[in-house]
């Protein structure tokens, strides 16, 4: 698609961050095919390779592209809610030149075919690199497995339901078991569906006063608490998605001082919003899991800061108008979240939660890390996959000016400082802010 | 001109109105009372106007209620019943506010199963809305009109001690009574087992009892809320019977409240699951009929003035134009 961009850059000027080595200087990145040749301070000593294209980055902080764990991408069978396309334009204007979707596609990704389906296309026409997890069981139905064994050969990075949670303790057991035997880890949705019930949004005062069924976090913290004993009972690896209370960041925190192979991330929902986003039936803010109360969004930041959390992961749930134009209890649950995840990350950051290098790591290296990714370091020889962005910057969230198709975030209106200016991915440029338009 | 105190052109809640509002609201229902009482029932006052009865869910009562209101203004009415089934499409909802916007009625009165659905739709329309009734959320009419009844009958509402009795889970009338009494100063009292009692609920200002004894202790005004039976075989409560032995008004509950205590009940009445016969016929006690006669008088208050402040709104905007 660019085919006709040089094959060296030199990037002269940035503040490097790489969170994997604690670099953090002004300096100049070298990438020559689709690799990083060089980066360090001063790496040219005021005259770049006259082979290579300059970019002045200088004022702008490099990192690593982000890697997001968990993005529902809509092809096959939703295309009108997202395309493989159209997340892969969100996601480069969000910096995330990595992320993994989720088997919940129509038909499900529970088989080599649809698979490898995805990832031809995905090599057609997504911007960025796409990845994917396959179906913890046959049709997401949580009763038998999948085909696991193939589905890792496949290029599968881990298994899971999506948004479902597993809801079988015998079933689960034998997932972790089974998968185990590739070493790959199995992403849970905590959430009991039974205790959750015909609930739409979090359990407490403000769903009382809307008349709404609640979700109490109980069904999140059961779970958690169950597949902890299993996770200890079979050795399974164990990833808890988006997770949401105070409770859970603690379940946690126990299993990973146990020494058992549990990790866990949340979403910027769940760190900079709370119920009250669900204001007067605001269906934007109807997300899965649920926007909890203030004290377990302060827990969150908490799980964050203590390194209990290990990623941030944008959770993007694209949902069309129709699907959210709805009474509250009707609507589609979801928000999207590629274009928003850097800016609403650095809110801890800004907020002085967390050092700059924390947040970069858990939106880069320690998700490449746990999905054995060559991705999400600024060294030599990795793949020349970056993001370069301006920390400062200040601008209004506005879905309706989203590159993805859904215009769904819970954030519309939000004033956020951060922002994206260019986005590499094997050393080409696929997303410039300057010129306001990809090469695509 | 719109109404300088109660100047909104949609009633969809109780929840966020002032004190000053809902008294305006109740001093312009009370000469209705008065006028439905007389041989003459008509007035002329929304000739011309079109009410829509727009209702998702079946009803009897409150639609018959609004639609005798809407006649005796003289306005022209029409009752649209939507069924059950092809509510659940949704999208139906906002297809059908477009479609009946654009033959321009004056006022919509909407019931729907979902909560929050009659705000949904009232930001689609450029027509008066009332609520008429949206899932488990609100029903404002129904506590007007209790307010209103409790107000002839004991000239004030401040300090009196209420207690709303059953399933508070599910019931709109609940939270639309919680927020108007709490407003003009009455103590509310909510008494219903564990399982129907929502989470956080204290935090709206209500105390809550699950011995029906206790909290019936000292009230003036009793009022029980129909229980659903589709939440009586076992999911909520474990039957009727249990349900009556505990929660049922009777006689020697009542005794415990205030002797002059009034009985409510927004109607339809379960004989002998929340009610017995004998203390819901109690025509010293029971204002349950009096409750269906003053809804006529509180819904003719509010169709006028929201068809006035309408009117006021639209010729506003045409002047501005």
């Amino acid at each position: 698609m660019t085919g006709d961009q040089p094959v060296k850059t030199a990037f002269t000027g940035a503040r490097l961050l790489d969170p994997a080595s604690g670099l953090d200087e002004i300096g100049d990145i070298l990438s020559d095919g689709e690799k990083i040749a060089a980066v360090g301070p001063n790496l040219f000593d005021g005259s770049p390779p006259s082979d290579a294209t300059v970019v002045d980055v200088s004022g702008l902080c490099a990192a690593p592209g982000l890697v997001d764990m968990r993005v529902q991408i809509r092809e096959p069978g939703e295309e009108h809610k997202e395309s493989l396309r159209s997340a892969g334009e969100a996601a480069v204007a969000g910096g995330v030149t990595s992320m993994v979707c989720l088997p919940n596609t129509d038909p499900v990704l529970d088989d080599e075919a649809t698979l490898e389906f995805v990832a031809r296309r995905a090599r057609l026409h997504a911007l960025t690199k796409v990845y994917a997890y396959g179906a913890a069981t046959k049709g997401l139905k949580g009763e038998e497995l999948a085909e696991l064994g193939l589905l890792a050969d496949a290029g599968a990075l881990g298994f899971t339901d999506g948004t479902v949670g597993i809801a079988d303790a015998q079933v689960m057991r034998r997932v972790l078991a089974y998968a185990a035997t590739f070493n790959l880890m199995v992403v849970q949705h905590p959430e009991d569906s039974s205790l959750a019930g015909n609930g739409v949004m979090n359990g407490g005062e403000t769903a009382t006063r809307l008349g709404l069924s609640g979700i109490p976090r109980e069904a999140e913290i059961i779970m958690l608490e169950r597949d902890m004993r299993l996770v200890e009972m079979t050795g399974g690896r164990y990833h808890a998605a988006h997770i949401s209370t105070a409770d859970s960041v603690e379940i946690i925190a126990q299993a990973k001082q146990k020494g058992l192979q549990v990790t866990c991330d949340t979403a910027p929902f769940y760190s900079a919003l709370n119920e009250l986003s669900v204001g007067d039936y605001r269906s934007f803010a109807k997300l899965s899991p649920p926007l909890r109360s203030e004290e377990d969004r302060q827990a969150i930041v908490e799980g964050l800061k203590s390194g209990v959390i290990d990623v941030i992961a944008s959770d993007h749930s694209p949902q069309d108008q129709d699907s959210k134009r709805l009474p509250f209890a009707q609507a589609a649950y979801g928000g999207s979240g590629l274009e928003t995840l850097l800016a609403v990350s650095l809110e801890l950051v800004h907020n002085q939660d967390l050092p700059l290098l924390d947040v970069l790591a858990k939106l880069t290296s320690i998700p490449a890390k746990l999905l054995g990714l060559d991705a999400g370091q600024l060294r030599k020889d990795s793949p020349a996959d970056l993001v370069f962005f301006d920390p400062g910057i200040g601008w209004k969230v506005i879905g309706d000016n989203f590159r993805s198709k859904s215009k769904n975030t819970p954030f519309d209106g939000r004033p956020v400082q951060g922002k994206v200016i260019r986005t590499v991915i094997d050393g080409r440029t696929v997303f410039d802010a300057m010129t306001n338009a990809d090469p695509a | 001109m719109r109404d300088p105190i109660f100047p909104h052109c949609h009633l969809l809640g109780i929840e966020g109105l002032s004190p000053l509002e809902i008294n305006r609201l109740l001093d312009l229902s009370d000469p209705y009372v008065e006028q439905n009482r007389g041989p003459d029932k008509a007035s002329e006052s929304l000739k011309g106007r079109t009410v829509v009865n727009l209702f998702f869910e079946n009803s009897t009562r409150t639609r018959t209620s609004f639609e005798l209101a809407a006649l005796r203004l003289g306005a022209n009415v029409i009752n649209m019943q939507i069924g059950s089934s092809s509510v659940s499409k949704g999208e139906t909802l906002i297809d059908t506010a477009v479609t009946l916007n654009a033959m321009h009625p004056d006022v919509l009165v909407v019931r729907h199963p979902q909560s929050g659905a009659v705000k949904l739709l009232s930001e689609k329309v450029n027509c008066a809305v009332v609520n008429g009734g949206d899932g488990s959320h609100e029903h404002p009419t129904q506590a007007l009109l209790d307010a209103l009844t409790i107000r002839r009958r004991r000239n004030k509402i401040e300090g009196l001690k209420v207690a709303i009795c059953g399933d508070v889970a599910h019931s709109r009338v609940a939270r639309s009574n919680f927020y108007l009494l709490l407003t003009l100063g009455a103590e509310v009292r909510v008494i219903a087992p564990r399982t129907l009692i929502p989470s956080e609920l204290a935090r709206l200002g209500v105390q809550t009892f699950t011995d029906m004894r206790e909290g019936l202790k000292d009230c003036d005004i009793v009022m029980m809320l129909r229980v659903q039976n589709e939440r009586m075989t076992g999911s909520f409560i474990p039957s009727v019977r249990e349900y009556f032995r505990f929660f049922g008004l009777d006689r020697e509950k009542l005794a415990l409240a205030k002797p002059d205590a009034l009985i409510m009940h927004p109607g339809p009445m379960n004989r002998g699951v929340e009610i017995d016969s004998d203390v819901a016929d109690d025509f010293e006690r029971s204002v349950i009929r009096e409750q269906v006669e003053l809804g006529v008088a509180v819904r003719m208050a509010i169709l006028e003035l929201l068809a006035n402040n309408l009117s006021a709104k639209r010729a506003d905007t045409d002047g501005v134009k």
